[in-house]
């Protein structure tokens, strides 16, 4: 997508750069550029490079690695902290969960609002529309007293799975993947007498890899960074996904330990890993047209 | 949008049920309940199921909590919930701990929602032209956005405690108390923390916009002499006008849910309240203070206000 863009609009991008000073244009917004990045990133690195610091050094000499300095024992710490091995399953099921569920049932009435008439249709899909926005913060109270009180569900996977099972912008992801591939596919194969599943699993599902690894990735950041919602959820600490075993550990126990920030960015590099790597090595799936069929429809 | 592509099908499927006219009868009594496909019903349903439990329900919940009073009791035991009028929005709205939430959130969307609107596009135009190392600056700006907010956090806690490294960098420029711990720069670092980390996804926003702008535009522009700022001031901005609506309301709805920075990077609204965000106020109010009746007041109001602020930028930015 990046290539086809940069080839595509090249050309002429440039005939307009020279009309209007090519040096000044370029330079500026390289300038620009490379400060953002630098912005964006040095937290990134300082985070690495504090994580593994013995003793902690603030000091501007603290950003520049010191071998002598470096260990893992930051990493021991916050792990006897809060048994990471632990908290990363309790993120990995809490987050499976919710791709499992996103994916199903994204797939299930992407297809339907794409291809299939039925009735209630147009209906549906104007309450899908609605759905985006509400703030999930409005719902923070009921759901609670809802999930957690009646259904007795706190310290659970289900309870913090299900309010975030229904993702809309799957579903459109799939709507707007499904209603690109040509409708003659799918009605050969309704003359072939094939029931509207098979269709789906032996000839939407496979088309749709792209769209179906769209998908997972969003919903693998989602439950993967969220804290509100498990922190409310969970009171169990064996329960409790990575993100709010270290936020407990940020808000209470590091005011009374030793190093507390070389654990807290020890603690925080985990976290961040599988999301970071995921989104490096499949950076180029997160385009553009996805956030637009996100957040447009 | 549906209604188009419901055109696409039409010819097709009448042709074939002309062609089968044994079944035409039961085709179409099935068609008149419920269309040429009804699985779809099935196929939605269960996600419509959901709709309704995890959204629909809840939200009218929501709304009838803050008219009635309700508390926690044990699972199982039935109480009254005796119906209040607007007590809870009469309580909620006489404690100056909720306005003083309501105006924290203010200045929060007053610092970030500008800059997240102008160091977006900036970026976004900086980064919308034939470039080397395109995809480097891209995914540069993603990747706070993909990070967990509470991993972030524990950086610039780090960053920007009162002998941290910016200070350090600073040295007397140091602000004193500093920067999360006064009650003056607290709430302005977190609305800039919070524009740091989501802004990669509204430069993406506005990248996928700018591919849409006509390059015509500014080679017209340029043969009539417009200079840069020029161009950008009267075509950029004007083309990417919808794409600026849909950052103005994304960024002021996620503001307006501030929890997370406030709790943690503030350790829980501090100093002095400072930072103390509505939610924030929620979680304190419902949950640990047994008044969900009043924390889901606290929510209505929020919404109503988000949707008028939203309204307001619609009306603003659409007026030709």
């Amino acid at each position: 997508m990046n290539a086809n863009v940069t080839a595509s609009s090249g050309p002429k991008r440039r005939r307009t750069a020279h009309a209007t000073g090519p040096a000044s244009r370029s330079i500026w917004s390289k300038v620009a550029l490379l400060i953002g990045a630098f912005a964006f990133l040095f937290p990134f690195y300082y985070m690495i490079v504090g994580s593994l610091q013995k003793e902690p050094d603030s000091s501007p000499a603290g950003a520049f690695p010191d071998p002598g300095n470096l260990s893992l024992h930051n990493y021991a710490a916050i792990n006897s902290a809060i048994s990471l091995g632990r908290s990363l399953i309790n993120s990995g099921i809490f987050t499976g969960g919710v791709i499992i569920c996103t994916t199903v049932f994204g797939l299930l009435a992407g297809y339907a609002l794409a291809r299939l008439q039925f009735r209630g249709r147009s209906s549906t899909f104007a309450l899908v529309l609605l759905v985006q926005v509400v703030p999930f913060q409005l719902l923070m109270i009921p759901l609670y007293v809802l999930i957690v009180r009646n259904y007795g569900l706190a310290d659970s996977y289900l309870g913090m799975i299900l309010p975030f099972a229904i993702n809309t912008s799957a579903v459109f992801i799939f709507r707007q993947f499904f209603l690109q591939l040509p409708p003659a596919m799918f009605e050969a194969a309704r003359m072939d007498g094939a029931s509207e599943l098979q269709i789906l699993f032996r000839i939407a599902v496979p088309l749709c890899r792209p769209a179906l690894v769209s998908v997972v990735l969003l919903s693998f950041t989602g439950p993967w960074n969220e804290f509100l919602w498990p922190f409310l959820v969970t009171k169990r600490q064996d329960m409790q996904p990575l993100a709010v075993s270290l936020a407990n550990y940020i808000s209470t126990v590091s005011s009374a330990a030793a190093n507390p920030f070389g654990a807290i960015l020890a603690g925080a590099c985990v976290l961040a890993a599988p999301a970071v790597a995921l989104y490096i090595a499949f950076q180029h799936r997160f385009t553009s047209t996805d956030i637009d069929s996100a957040t447009k429809g | 949008m549906s209604s188009t592509h419901s055109d696409t099908h039409g010819p097709a499927r009448g042709k074939r049920g002309a062609g089968r006219s044994t079944t035409a009868r039961r085709q179409l009594w099935q068609l008149r309940l419920g269309g040429h496909q009804p699985v779809g019903m099935l196929f939605v349903s269960p996600y419509l199921l959901y709709l309704a439990a995890i959204f629909v329900y809840p939200l009218g919940f929501a709304v009838w909590m803050s008219f009635h009073q309700y508390f926690f009791t044990a699972p199982g035991v039935k109480v009254d919930r005796p119906f209040v009028g607007l007590d809870n929005y009469t309580a909620v709205l006489t404690d100056p701990d909720v306005w003083r939430s309501f105006l924290n959130i203010a200045v929060f969307l007053v610092i970030n929602v500008p800059l997240t609107v102008v160091a977006s596009l900036v970026l976004a135009s900086a980064l919308n032209q034939k470039l080397r190392y395109r995809s480097f600056f891209r995914t540069a700006y993603y990747i706070p956005y993909v990070t967990a907010s509470v991993a972030v956090v524990g950086v610039w806690i780090f960053l920007f405690n009162s002998n941290g490294l910016v200070n350090q960098a600073l040295g007397p420029l140091a602000p004193d108390p500093s920067w999360l711990v006064n009650s003056h720069l607290a709430m302005p670092t977190v609305a800039v923390f919070v524009a740091w980390k989501q802004l990669g996804f509204f430069v993406v926003l506005y990248l996928s916009a700018l591919q849409n702008v006509p390059q015509e535009l500014y080679e017209s522009a340029a043969i009539d002499g417009a200079g840069k700022f020029r161009m950008f001031r009267s075509i950029t901005i004007p083309a990417v006008r919808p794409a600026t609506l849909l950052v103005l309301i994304l960024a002021t709805v996620t503001g307006a849910n501030l929890f997370t920075e406030p709790y943690l990077l503030t350790s829980g609204g501090g100093p002095d309240g400072a930072t103390t965000s509505p939610v924030l106020l929620m979680y304190q109010r419902g949950l640990q203070q047994g008044h969900p009746d009043q924390a889901a007041a606290i929510g209505v109001i929020l919404v109503v206000l988000i949707t008028a602020v939203s309204l307001v930028y619609r009306r603003f930015l659409e007026r030709d």
